[in-house]
């Protein structure tokens, strides 16, 4: 007898049963399409992450100031308040004594209300140098970028982000109008081009969004802003100094960037009393998610396979009612010719029907996995938005991304559990007298 | 024995010579088959007799390679299957025998056609002309308007005609019947004695087990066991003239 024959022959005698075959194949069924679909959840999230840490870019070091906890800055409080994080010294340090870095960008960053007439968001004033579009890969959708002559100059220049820009102007072309950061006014010469959020960076969780941004020049910052920060918290005034939010720095080799790394730690180490920085290797940071994904994903295929052991359970459990139930038959074949091995494959091609059933299926509901993430999110945004909104944004933006090779490999083990718990029943089946099976009632 | 069988040119297709069976039930042994020797002639037709426990069973399950015995020699097709392995006695089953059974023993889930099939599914090589060869088959036990239909949906005297197409099917060298029709009327009993009949004639070997005298007058040669040996051997009938064997049963 052909396989094919075989399967058809065994796809008939599980038609017998359609029930009890149907709930075995279901068993199957969902452990495969939960293979299929915690795969794609794990794989849609690291690469959310990936994909943001590879936005800092890899030959990228980033050098941010951190703010000391509570009782170590005590020490190094005055009354001129706290004063912590990179200093302009450090920058030039860097730049003058690592010669593998073939370039470094210096950033302040504060949290300014910026507004245009009756039009205000809460921005992020950057004060940067030219570079820092470059290294960040901002591109300008109009007018220009802040350029050395706005440096030397202390221009009152500003570079809105895509959406501040919609948001400040939803009319008007923003382009040589003024806008007001904090208390001082600035003219428009730029607009960025949209950009989507990258990583987590230096402690702080949420992954860094661009769409609030205004650019302004470094030196602007330092003269109309100033290194000192006044911020209102639990009643008090609390004045920080910072001098940098953040250096960039790139070198030239990504082989380079762990040693760099390490001389720029010892370089910061040497004039900081306390740790208030921290140095994020992005390369770093892309292998720790690579390692993450394979954690998550050996235990997501650990909670699968569970699930697809108790289908195989199910199945042992079905063919060994299915074996005592066709003693006779067995005794018939055996008695017309059939050798234990030929019994032993018929009902195997039996098992691996409904388990290849179960699997085809399983890979079929498997690719529903995108749609009714979506259906879900709509729903939940739809009917619950306070929920959805207390979500954090990695899993509002969850997009399930279908792995090949968990679609194989889901099909591939549901074949297999068949193989696997259909021996037993099958052997047992091979195993009977022929005489006493075929005396069987 | 041998002089019982006048015509010593025939072809002896199946021989046991010395053969032994014992069972332990509870404690103590059951000679089953104790010393028995008998020859199986081509176009012979034996019945084997005997009250409950003789021992006609234990020698029909010999006859069909499902039991082997404890001590002696069975040679089918020239070769001793005695002390054959399971595997081999499986091939030998498919290829030499024939099986008629009185509960029929057809698989419910299989049409009239591919229950006669079964049997060509374990032939290694395959015997040529499958289904032509099945179709022809039911024709002949005068089931080709029915060769769709499930064994349910059969009367036990049409059941039993399949199972003897189905004994036909691998052109076996010994139909062995197990009371072919324990289960069926007197008429239906006589049609399906007919239909042995004309295979016997056609140059076919049969042995039944039966306790039915009146279907016993039926074979050419009664053998009566009696407490596993046996007790006597009747000719009823003159064993079938020389056929030309092989054309005979070309036709089936």
């Amino acid at each position: 007898m052909s396989l094919l024959q075989q399967l058809r022959l065994g796809f008939r005698s599980l038609m017998l049963h359609k029930l009890r075959s149907a709930l075995a194949v279901l068993g199957i069924l969902i452990g495969v399409t939960a293979v299929i679909w915690l795969v794609a959840m794990g794989e849609g999230v690291s690469y959310q992450a990936q994909q943001q840490i590879k936005d800092l870019g890899a030959t990228s070091i980033i050098i941010r100031s951190i703010k000391p906890s509570e009782e170590s800055s005590r020490d190094v409080g005055s009354r001129f308040g706290i004063s912590y994080g990179l200093l302009r010294d450090d920058y030039e340090r860097i730049v003058t004594n690592v010669p593998t870095i073939s370039r470094a960008v210096p950033m302040r960053e504060i949290s300014r209300e910026v507004r245009h007439r009756e039009y205000a968001i809460d921005g992020q004033a950057i004060g940067c140098t030219p570079d820092y579009f470059g290294m960040n890969r901002l591109t300008i959708a109009r007018g220009r970028a802040i350029s050395e002559v706005d440096m030397k100059g202390y221009a009152n220049v500003v570079v809105l982000a895509w959406e501040a820009a919609r948001k400040l102007f939803p009319i008007e072309d923003p382009l040589g109008r003024a806008v007001q950061i904090g208390t001082e006014f600035y003219v428009v010469v730029g607009i960025a081009a949209e950009r989507t959020a990258a990583a987590a960076i230096g402690g702080s969780l949420d992954a860094r969004q661009y769409d609030r941004d205004v650019y302004i020049p470094l030196s602007t910052f330092r003269a109309r802003i100033g290194d000192r920060v006044f911020t209102l918290r639990a009643g008090t005034t609390q004045l920080e100094t910072v001098e940098l939010t953040q250096i960039t720095a790139v070198v030239e080799d990504m082989k380079e960037v762990d040693a760099t790394a390490d001389i720029i730690r010892s370089l910061l180490q040497r004039y900081h009393k306390s740790v208030d920085y921290a140095v994020v290797v992005p390369k770093e940071l892309l292998e720790q998610a690579e390692t993450m994904r394979a954690m998550f994903n050996v235990l997501l295929l650990l909670i699968a396979g569970i699930s697809l052991l108790v289908g195989g359970i199910g199945i042992m459990n079905i063919m060994l009612a299915t074996v005592t139930e066709r003693t006779r038959e067995i005794g018939i074949r055996r008695a017309l010719g059939a050798t234990k091995g030929e019994i032993v494959r018929q009902f195997l091609c039996e098992t691996v029907v409904l388990a290849g059933t179960g699997g085809l299926l399983g890979v079929a509901f498997g690719f529903l996995c995108g749609p009714t993430v979506n259906g879900v999110r709509m729903a939940v945004g739809a009917f619950l938005p306070e929920v959805w909104s207390a979500l954090p944004p990695n899993i509002r933006n969850l997009e399930p991304r279908l792995a090949p090779w968990s679609i194989i490999a889901a099909f591939a083990i549901s074949v297999g559990v068949g193989i696997l718990f259909g021996i037993y029943p099958a052997r047992r089946a091979a195993s009977m007298d022929p005489i006493e099976a075929l005396r069987h009632e | 024995m041998n002089e019982l069988q006048p015509t010593v040119d025939r072809e002896i297709v199946a021989s046991i010579v010395g053969v032994s069976k014992v069972y332990k039930l509870g404690g103590h042994t059951v000679r089953a088959l104790d010393n028995v020797s008998i020859d199986f002639r081509q176009g012979d037709f034996v019945a084997i007799m005997g009250s409950s426990g003789s021992g006609k069973s234990t020698l029909l399950n010999l006859l069909g390679c499902l039991d082997r015995p404890d001590s002696g020699q069975y040679i089918l097709a020239g070769r001793d299957v005695a002390a054959m392995d399971d595997e081999t006695l499986s091939r030998i089953r498919g290829r030499y025998l024939g099986f008629i059974f009185q509960s029929y023993n057809l698989i419910q889930q299989l049409s009239v056609v591919e229950n006669i099939e079964v049997p060509l599914s374990y032939q290694r090589p395959p015997l040529p002309g499958g289904r032509e060869r099945c179709l022809k088959l039911a024709e002949l036990v005068g089931l080709s308007g029915r060769l769709g239909h499930r064994p349910t949906e059969l009367s036990g005297g049409q059941q039993q005609r399949v199972a003897i197409a189905r004994a036909l099917v691998n052109n076996p060298h010994v139909i062995l019947a197990d009371e072919p029709t324990g289960n069926l009327d007197t008429a239906t009993s006589h049609e399906i004695m007919d239909l042995l009949d004309a295979l016997n004639r056609a140059g076919r070997t049969i042995v039944m087990v039966t306790h039915e005298n009146d279907i016993a007058e039926r074979a050419r040669r009664i053998v009566r066991l009696r407490d596993g040996r046996i007790d006597t051997i009747s000719e009823v009938r003159p064993a079938l003239p020389v056929v030309s064997g092989s054309i005979a049963l070309e036709r089936l």
